[in-house]
This record gives structure tokens, sequence and C-alpha cells, in this order.
């Protein structure tokens, strides 16, 4: 494709979801009505997002493979000569694939609301937000500016507070009917609900890190005498002092690291997640953290190679106990709540032991155990570990992506996303999701196996390649360093497996015969047998999933309603239809408007993990002409 | 004989001073025409200020890139009183604009509270021609008459409202603060003048490079005295106490005037003097203004962190006490001028000050017209003032264009996007002090940005809230209305007629805290028909400029910024 083509496609990967947040705010042109105004925003949503999502699918066909490390589809335009501040656009092997994902990724995301939008404000203005969210996270993947990388990065944060301060679930209400009760905030407190600290906290911190940032990054500018990352990455820190770039990766790390997250700076993170709607953490998960991580490829490698130097050893032990931590609180989380202190003995009192274990939560812990990976690959500072890293950032988007999925249709189905309680849901039929909603509880599964590292699932290279890469790290650093945090990385993939396989059998299969009533919301306690009772529920739900397509249209009775009831048992006709005769405790598997959302991301983890080369392939040169400094 | 001739018959470039003289000429006209008026005309002249302030502003235009100067000495051509230069230029359209983005915002404000209008618009007027007289002038004497003409009128204009307790002690303590700041100054210049020999801003900085031996520390005295007055003026910390009650006690668009007019024309004072006469003596003040800048933005976005939002004005207060923080912003590139390293480098950064200030001018006068909308929308019969900060709670659901626009302007204040030129005025400021290698001066600016954005983003954040169910009723007084079982109740506000987007949200929110469906109250009732009290068409149309401004600036920001980059002086 010719380089013009290339150009303007680029452009309007950017600048369309600005347009079409604006347009959400304007009513609707006749003709485009839809059925209500909030279908047709709804609509106008996923227009917009699969639009963009099919222009950067063409990106990737125009783009040219076998100069992968060469910036294509550029365009340079003045756009503040007093701050030498300029309109670089322009991709490469390791933003394509970013940039296909973060389209991807939203455009399931505006699916998905259409036939779920989240209750909490009006459509057109999740809409908005939603669009201004791509257009920023699109942005950060395609400046080349380090200025406009900046406002890129801090043009997420007020759409990502809105959707979790807005939209979001009710935090760890657990039991308690969802919606119903708004807390009472104080006057002007700057949090009334969890939501809405949650929210608070997220944007806090990350301006907190912004603003570091911001220095370090004038400090590159300023002594490197231009703002263009392409320039600067090719002179690699050749007009800065030691001391400048070491202060400079100090900062820009500090910034990035808040984003990624990275261990001591983490905190936000979990509650974000817990808080957030289910578009809202997968975007937060499965992009937003990408930011951090993609920053640090792009400007503290390349740009300031002696300070990254310096510092990588402390970023790997940092990332190192990220692992860990991140593996330890899941781990707690994982356990069932009375086992939790006798069984993890000394250990109960290094994880956070939070009194409700929050499935969300608990994904979102082990987001910063992912991350942990990722940051060791980049700190090795070699093209392996740094392709590994970056391969593991597109197989945690998509695989924290699908859990997020997942965990909201949890939520939807019991109201609650809380392990005990799903747990214990579990126990009313003898074997939860696979007994009550097979290809639920199979992609929950298959979740959990491809983020613990399976190999032949995308979780598995990145993580590998990340700990090859510590195995043998740059020159200069010191080597039993990196072989010590490789073995406790190693350690941290045990426990993660761990995790995992406790919450899939804990939530898939149930745990034993023992008590414990259902939270399927509204349904009356079980009567029947389990014996008789998992195979009505696996017909009505087989039954109910044969047709997936038939429930996908618009006209789809669930999604009209702002306020989906949640978990209503009514909300699978087919199911009540064969079982109401006896019980009706079967839940709804996949629907159809799910299928589609998920899907995709079920094949590419698949796809990446089977044939790895093909984004390896994409990234290496990249990277070898990154940490080459463009030589 | 010629000389003597040619030195009685000074040759005045008319055109270069036609801003500050057309804008005094206009106040004077005014005062007159208020004494021949009827009552009921008086709305009139009003007007006539805001098209004198208009022309002035027009008369800029010509101005642009001249570098006119007049009154010059007749021995020396090159040392003249009054230059028209492009920092001239710069300030002079900042004052005339705010000058009458304040007028505009003042139309309501005169009327209802009943202030005397020809007095109103004479003060205002002279002391917007005394700000932009003072960028122009260049020797001492002019500069101090002229701080002299923009703060006088001020103090008659904050103790304007009669019987209003509170206004005359606020007018009080301004002017007791500044009367005795302006002596300082005074014997300061008189310091100066007595170790150079010459009042010339110009001639001034020449004598300072090679003053007496014996006369040293008297002119690092005068230089450290006269910026007392401007220090003043710009409200830096430790001349900052006359702020929060004079913003509070003034009507609200003196307040906005002071925080926007009142603060350039300290830092113009302040740049005339440092930058251009006391050029030699960078060690001394630079450090200085560098500590002042330090502690201004320190004290100012503490004490604004401090405002509890239930207080009666807090909405004011935290104005005020932002004011003085951002004023340290201001005073950061000032500071890092007394670092450069040539006179090109000192220039970069004083247009950094500039740069900023007309974004500060702009979006802070925007947030000041929201407050006085919506102070002015809450102002019933035996209700609070509507300046509390809590008033603003919620505001979205019933005024979201106001909302919006207050948001946006609050943004720009804590450098955020989307408030995109807030964030580049902060960058091109950041990149002052980098560059002059003001290490902790940088880090100190940070640490109040910070502060900063957590009051201003939970502002912000107030703003969006939803309304707490104690709140729908009195948004709704229209009562609970039977809800439309059909209806989602998105759909019902978006029946209303209004636009989707800008819609309330409240309807959707209010049926999630009061539960059952029939009762539900249809807050977007209460947008479509006429409950609320009118908003004067000038309040709006002040909030509509400013944001205006502010957004044309965002998505241009080499706008102001090319000051930041160009030649100034």
């Amino acid at each position: 494709m010719s380089q013009n083509v290339m150009q303007l496609l680029l452009a309007a990967v950017v600048v369309l979801p600005l347009l079409g947040a604006v347009a959400a705010l304007l009513p609707a042109p006749p003709g485009l009505r839809g059925r209500d105004p909030e279908q047709a925003v709804l609509r106008h949503g996923v227009t917009v997002t699969g639009l963009v999502l099919a222009l950067s699918v063409a990106l990737a066909i125009g783009f040219d493979y076998d100069r992968a490390e060469a910036i294509q589809a550029t365009t340079d335009i003045r756009w503040i000569p007093a701050l030498d501040i300029r309109v670089h656009l322009g991709i490469d092997g390791i933003s394509l694939p970013l940039l296909v994902m973060t389209a991807l990724l939203t455009f399931l995301c505006a699916l998905y609301s259409y036939f779920r939008m989240p209750p909490g404000g009006s459509p057109a203005t999740f809409v908005a937000l939603l669009l201004v969210l791509e257009a920023g996270t699109l942005a950060t993947f395609a400046v080349l500016d380090l200025m406009l990388f900046f406002l890129a990065f801090e043009m997420v944060l007020i759409p990502m507070y809105f959707l979790i301060a807005r939209w979001g679930g009710q935090e760890n209400t657990a039991g308690a009917a969802p919606a119903d009760a708004v807390p009472p905030a104080g006057p002007d407190a700057p949090a009334g609900s969890d939501r809405e600290r949650a929210a608070w906290r997220f944007i806090l911190y990350t301006l907190l890190g912004s603003v570091v940032m911001l220095l370090g990054l004038l400090l590159i500018g300023l002594k490197g005498g231009t703002f263009d990352m392409v320039a600067l990455a090719s002179d690699n820190g050749a007009g800065l002092s030691h001391s400048t770039q070491v202060i400079a990766v100090l900062a820009i790390g500090v910034g990035l690291a808040v984003k990624a997250p990275m261990w001591p700076l983490h905190s936000w993170l979990p509650d974000a997640h817990t808080a957030a709607p289910t578009v809202g953490s997968v975007l937060l998960g499965g992009v937003l953290l990408k930011m951090g991580t993609y920053g640090l490829v792009r400007i503290a490698l390349p740009m300031a190679p002696d300070g990254a130097h310096t510092l990588a050893p402390y970023l790997a032990a940092f990332a190192v106990v990220g692992i860990l931590y991140g593996s330890l609180a899941c781990l707690a989380l994982a356990l069932p709540t009375s086992d939790r202190s006798d069984r993890l003995g000394p250990t109960a009192a290094l994880t956070p032991a939070r009194p409700k274990a929050d499935l969300k939560r608990l994904i979102a812990y082990s987001s910063v155990g992912h991350m942990g990976f990722v940051l060791l690959g980049i700190a090795t500072l070699t093209p392996t570990g740094v392709n590994g890293a970056l391969f593991a950032n597109i197989a945690h988007g998509l695989i924290t992506g699908l859990l997020f999925f997942l965990v909201g249709a949890l939520k939807e189905r019991f109201g609650s996303t809380d392990l005990d309680q799903l747990a214990g849901a579990a126990r009313a039929s003898g074997a939860a999701l696979y007994g009550r909603a097979p290809r639920l509880g199979g992609l929950l599964a298959f979740g959990a196996v491809a983020s613990l590292g399976l190999p032949g699932l995308a979780g598995f290279w990145g993580e590998m390649l990340a700990m090859f890469g510590a195995y043998e790290p740059a020159d200069g650093l010191s080597r039993p360093a990196y072989l010590t945090f490789l073995a406790l990385a190693g350690l941290g993939t045990l426990l993660t497996a761990a995790y995992l396989l406790i919450v899939v059998r804990r939530v898939c299969m149930g745990e034993g015969a023992t008590g414990g009533a259902l939270a399927t919301a509204g349904a009356p306690a079980p009567d029947g047998t389990p014996a008789t009772a998992v195979p009505a529920a696996v017909g009505a739900a087989t039954a109910s999933s044969a047709t997936p397509t038939d429930q996908a249209p618009p006209g789809a009775p669930p999604s009209d309603t702002a306020a989906p009831d949640t978990g209503s048992p009514d909300l699978t006709p087919t199911a009540t239809a064969t079982v109401s005769t006896r019980r009706d405790d079967a839940i709804a598997d996949v629907w159809g408007h799910e299928l589609a959302a998920w899907t995709p991301l079920v094949v590419l983890t698949v796809l990446a993990g089977l044939w790895p080369a093909a984004l390896l392939g994409l990234t290496d040169p990249a990277v070898q002409h990154l940490l080459g400094g463009g030589n | 004989m010629n000389t003597t001739a040619a030195s009685a018959v000074q040759s005045i470039d008319w055109l270069a001073i036609a801003p500050p003289t057309l804008t005094a000429v206009v106040g004077l006209a005014v005062l007159v025409a208020d004494l021949f008026l009827a009552e009921r005309h008086k709305p009139l002249l009003g007007w006539v200020s805001m098209a004198g302030l208009a022309v002035a502003g027009l008369f800029l235009l010509p101005l642009r890139g001249a570098d006119k100067a007049t009154f010059c000495l007749v021995a020396d051509g090159d040392v003249c009183s009054y230059v028209a230069d492009d920092f001239t230029v710069a300030i002079q359209l900042l004052v005339l604009g705010g000058a009458l983005l304040t007028a505009l915002l003042s139309l309501h404000t005169v009327a209802e509270q009943k202030l005397p209008a020809g007095e109103y618009w004479f003060l205002l007027l002279s002391s917007a021609a005394g700000a932009a007289l003072l960028p122009a002038s260049r020797d001492l004497a002019t500069l101090v008459i002229a701080l002299e003409v923009a703060s006088l009128p001020a103090f008659a204009l904050v103790g304007l409202r009669r019987n209003d307790r509170r206004s005359s002690e606020a007018a009080l303590k301004f002017f007791l603060s500044s009367v005795v700041a302006t002596a300082v100054t005074l014997l300061g210049v008189s310091f100066v003048y007595a170790t150079t020999g010459s009042m010339h801003v110009a001639r001034v900085a020449d004598g300072l490079t090679h003053v007496d031996p014996r006369l040293e520390t008297l002119a690092q005295a005068g230089v450290a005295l006269t910026l007392i007055g401007f220090a003043f003026k710009t409200a830096a910390v430790p001349f900052h106490f006359w702020v929060p009650d004079t913003y509070v006690g003034a009507p609200l668009p003196i307040a906005a005037y002071l925080s926007v007019i009142g603060k350039a024309v300290g830092f113009t004072g302040l740049i005339v003097v440092t930058v251009r006469a006391f050029a030699s003596y960078a060690d001394v003040w630079g450090p200085a203004t560098a500590v002042l800048a330090a502690l201004t933005m320190t004290v100012g976005n503490v004490a604004a962190l401090r405002q509890r939002p239930e207080h009666a004005r807090s909405a004011v207060h935290l104005l005020a006490w932002s004011s003085v923080g951002q004023a340290g912003y201001l005073l950061v590139p000032i500071a890092a001028a007394g670092y450069a390293d040539s006179a090109a480098d000192a220039e970069h950064a004083i247009g950094a000050t500039v740069a900023y200030a007309l974004m500060y001018a702009a979006v802070n006068l925007g947030a000041f017209a929201v407050v006085a909308l919506v102070a002015h929308a809450a102002a019933r019969p035996g209700a609070s003032t509507g300046l509390r900060l809590t008033d603003h709670r919620a505001l979205y659901a019933t005024r979201p264009l106001a909302a919006l626009a207050l948001g946006f302007f609050l943004l720009c204040l804590a450098g955020l996007p989307p408030g995109v030129i807030g964030l580049f005025a902060k960058v091109a400021v950041f990149s002052t002090v980098v560059d002059a290698g003001l290490g902790w001066l940088a880090v100190v600016m940070a640490v109040n940005v910070v502060i900063a954005l957590y009051y201003y983003l939970q502002w912000t954040a107030a703003l969006f809230r939803a309304p707490t169910p104690a709140e729908a009723p009195a948004t709704a007084p229209a009562g609970p209305v039977p809800g439309q079982p059909a209806a989602s109740p998105s759909g019902a506000a978006a029946d209303s007629g209004a636009l989707p987007g800008l819609v309330p949200e409240a309807g959707a929110l209010a049926v999630r805290t009061t539960a059952p469906a029939g009762e539900r109250p249809r807050v977007a009732d209460v947008t479509a028909d006429g409950v609320r009290p009118r908003v004067p068409a000038s309040l709006t149309a002040t909030v509509a400029l400013t944001t205006v401004i502010g957004v044309a600036l965002s998505g241009a920001p080499q706008l102001v910024l090319h000051f930041a980059s160009g030649t100034l002086f």
C-alpha cells in the first residue's frame, strides 16, 4: 500500500474515535435513530470502534513486514513550534500489535456494551468516554513525540475516572442487591461510594506518577535538543550525561511504573479493577497497563540507555517482588476463607488478607504478577527479554481481557464476584460451572490455564522469553543477581499455577456437597437432588447455547433495559422452559453476544500460542533496532 | 538653537499610546455621562465601556511587531519612556481582554447589586488603563504611576458595595497593605536613582553595571525594595495576606478582575524591573524570585487544599488561594530568567510567563464566570449565597453545559487533558526551569502541580457527582411525577427534547437511588421547563466566550505559546 494511504489510515485510526466521541454527544441524524436514542448511540459506538478496528487491520495488512524496524505510515506536522512539539505519528513492529489489540479490545467492549449496557448513566456519555479512552490509548501507541506521548498518556485518565466512578459496580457488597443503594456521600468528600474512592485513587496515583514523568521527559527533550522520539532513539542517549540519564529514567520510570503497575506502586489497581464495570476492567487491564511497559521500551531503553542500564537491576528486583507478591496475594484470595489462615501459615501475614475474596480483585493482583514478568523482561535489556516482554504484553492483554469478561458474566449471573460465594453457589448442584454452564466453565478454565502459561497458549511464550532473557542479561548486569531473579520468577509461575487451578476448581467444579445456599439472585432454595439436577441443567444449558446466534440479534430481550436485572433466572428463556417443571437454579450458559465478544480473544490466544513467530518476527527487528540505537 | 526647540516640542506617537489612552478617555467620558443620564439609561454606560475596551483592543492590531516607542529623550533617541514592543502588546491584550470579560461579567452585577454605575465603570476603566500603561513604561517614575493608577481604583472597586461591612473591611485591608508596599517600592526606586542617576530603565540597566563600590549596598537594597511592591501586587507569599479577604469581600467580577489583571500588573512590573532594569543584579533577584515562587505556590496550594467545601463562599476562597498558587507558577520563569545564560534565554523564559498568564487569564475568568452563574442561580431569599463548593455538587445534573465549562476550566488550571492549553503552558514553564538548571524549583513545582490537581479534580468530580436522594427532590421542585412504566429512565430523559448527550443523567440515577419505579422523579423536566431562575445573558456570554477561547487555545496552543519562543522586547 502506498505511503500516503498508510499515513491516512494511521491518522484516521487516531482521530476517528475523537470525532466519534463528539458525534456520540450529538443527536443522531435521521435514518440512524434506531429503536430509541439509547440503542442508536450504543450502535454508534460499535460502528465507530468497528471502523477503527477495520482501519487498524488494514494498517496491519499494509505494513511492510520486511522493514518491521522502520517507522511506517508517518505523519509529521508542526503543531507548536514554540515548544518544538510536532504531531508525529508512525508505527513500527513494536506499536503495531498493541495498536491492533487496543482497537480489537475496544471494539469488543463496545459490542459487549451494546447488549449489556452497565447501569449508571446515559449511554451517550458512556460511548463518548469509551471513544475518548480509545483515542487516548491508540494515540499513546502511535505518537512519536515525547510531549504528545504525555498528552495521550494523560488523555485516558478522565474517561477512565468516570467509567469507574459512574458505571462501576458496587464493590464488595457481596450478596446485597448490587445497584440498589448508592451510599449517601459526604457533602464533597472526594469519594462517596467505594467505586468513587477507587476511581479517585486511580486518577490520583497515576497523576502523581505522570507529573514526575513529565519532568523526566522534559529533561530528556531539553537536554537532547528535541522531543522527537525517533531522533532521540537513534541518538541513543549520546547527548545526555550519565547523571541526566539516570535522573530522567528514574523520573520517567516512576511515572510508567505506576501505570504498569510495578510492585510498590500498584495499590490503586485492585480497587480500580474491583470497582470498574466489566468493560472498564477489560480496557484497564488489557490496554491501559500496557501503556506503562510500552513507554519503558519506547522511551527509557533507547533514549537513555546508560540510565536504564544503571537502574535495570532495581527494576528487575521490583518486578520479581511484584511477581511473588501478586501470586501470593492471589493465593491468599483464592483459598477458602476458613482455610486461608491455617493453610498459608506465616505467608498469610505477608499477603493482604482481604476479608472478601473477590474474583475481580484476584485477577487484578494476578495482573501485578504478570506485568512483573513484562518488567523483568524489559529489565534484562536484552532483545530476548524485551521481545518476551512485548509478547507477554499482548498475551496478557488478550487473556486478562477474556478473564475480566468472564468474571463480568459470572457477576451478571450470580450478582456477585465473591469467590467464596461462587464456590458456595457451586455446592447446590455439586458441580458448578462445568455442570451448570459448561461452556462458561470451559472458557474460564481456558482463560485460567492460558494465564498460568500453559505451553501452546499465548501466556507461555512471553514469560518464558522474559525468564530466558534473565538467564543471560545484557553485558554489565550482574548475572548472579539475575539468576536469583529468574529462580524467584520461576517460583512465581508455580504459585500462579497453584492459585489459578484453585480458582478453577472452586468455581468450575464446586466444593463437595456440604450445605450452602445458592446465590443465583431470586432463585428458590434448591430442592432437587444433585444427581438428577446436573443432567437437566446441562441439557438446558446446551440447549440454550446450541443456538447462540439466535439470541444475539439487537432485539435480545435483556438488552433493552438500562439496568438489567442481574442474575435473574428468566434471562435464559430456553433453560427455564426446559427445566421449569422442576427447578430453576440452572444458569445461563454463554449468550450469543458474549460468544461474539470472547471468540476473537480465545482464537488469538491460541494462535499466538501456536504461532508465536508471527508476533516475534514483528517485534524482534524493531527491538534490535531500538536497543542498537538505530545502527 | 535647534535642539532647544526640539526638546520643547516632543513628537508623540499617538498610535503607540492609543490603547491605554483610549481606555482612560472612555472612562472619563463614562463618568461625565453618568451625571446626565437618567436612571433607566444607566445600563448604557456598561455597553459604552465595553465598546471602549474593545476599540482600545483593536488598536493593538497595528502595533503588532511594530516596535514603536515614544516619549524618548531628545539627547538619546534610544532611551524612551513608552515602548510598544511585542511584550507590551501581549500584556495589553491580556489586560484589555481581561477587562472586557470582567465588564461583561459585571453587567448584571452592577444592575442587581445596585452598584453606582458611573463610578463602577469609570474605576474599572481607569484601573485597566493603568494596567495597560504598565508594560509599556520604561522609566521607573512612569512605572510607579502606572502601578498606582491600576491599584487605586481597585481599592475603591473592592469597597464599592455600600452597607456591606465585609466589603469595606476588605477594601481597607487591601488599601493599607498596598500603600505600604508602594511606599517601600518608592523607597527602592529612590535608592536606585541615587546610585545610577537616572529613572529610565535602559540607563538604570547601564548604570548598575558600574556602580560606585561604596554605593553597592545601596544599589542592592534599592533592587530588593523595588521588587516588593510588585511582589505584593502579584500576591506573592509573604505579601499575600490581603488576597482571600479581599476576594471574598469584593463583588465577584472584581475578584475575578483582581485575580487576573491585578496579577498581570504585578508580574509585568516585576519583569520590566528585573529583566530590563536590574539585569546585572540577576544574582540578587534571581534566587529571591525563585524562593518567592516556591513559597507562593506552596502556600497558595496548601491553603486551597484546606478549604472546607461547606463553608460559606468556599468556592471564592478556593479560587483566591488557587490564584495565589498560580501566581507562583507565573513567577517561576522570571526566576529562571535570573539564571539564564543569555538575554535570549531570559526572553524565552519571560515568554513562558506571558503565555501562561494569557492562558490563566482566559481560564480563570471563565471559572469565576461559572461560579457567578451558579451563585446567581442559587441565590434565593433565605438561601445561601450559592458561593459554596457544595453548591456545585451535581451541577451536571441541573446545568450540564455550565458544568462542562467549569470542568474544562478547572482541568486547564490543573493542566490535564482535555485542558491541553493548561498542560502545555505548564510544560513551557517547566522547560524554562529545567533549562535554567533549577532542579529543586522544578521538583517543588511538580509537587505543587500534584497538590493543585487534587483540589481541582475534587471540584471537577463534585460537578459530575450523581445527585443524592436528598438533593434530587430539591432540584426537582415539580415533585415526583408518576413515571411512565414503559419508558426507560434514559429514554424519558431524552424524550424531553434536549441533546441526548447533554441531558442530565439524574433521571437514570434517581431511579437507582429511590427505588420504586412509580415515584420516579423526572429531574429532566426541570431543565426543560422554566422552574429554575433565568441566567442573565451576559453571564452566559462570558462563560461561552471564555470557553471558546480556552478550546481554541487548546486546539492551537501555538497562539499563546509563540511568546515563549519569540523575541518579546
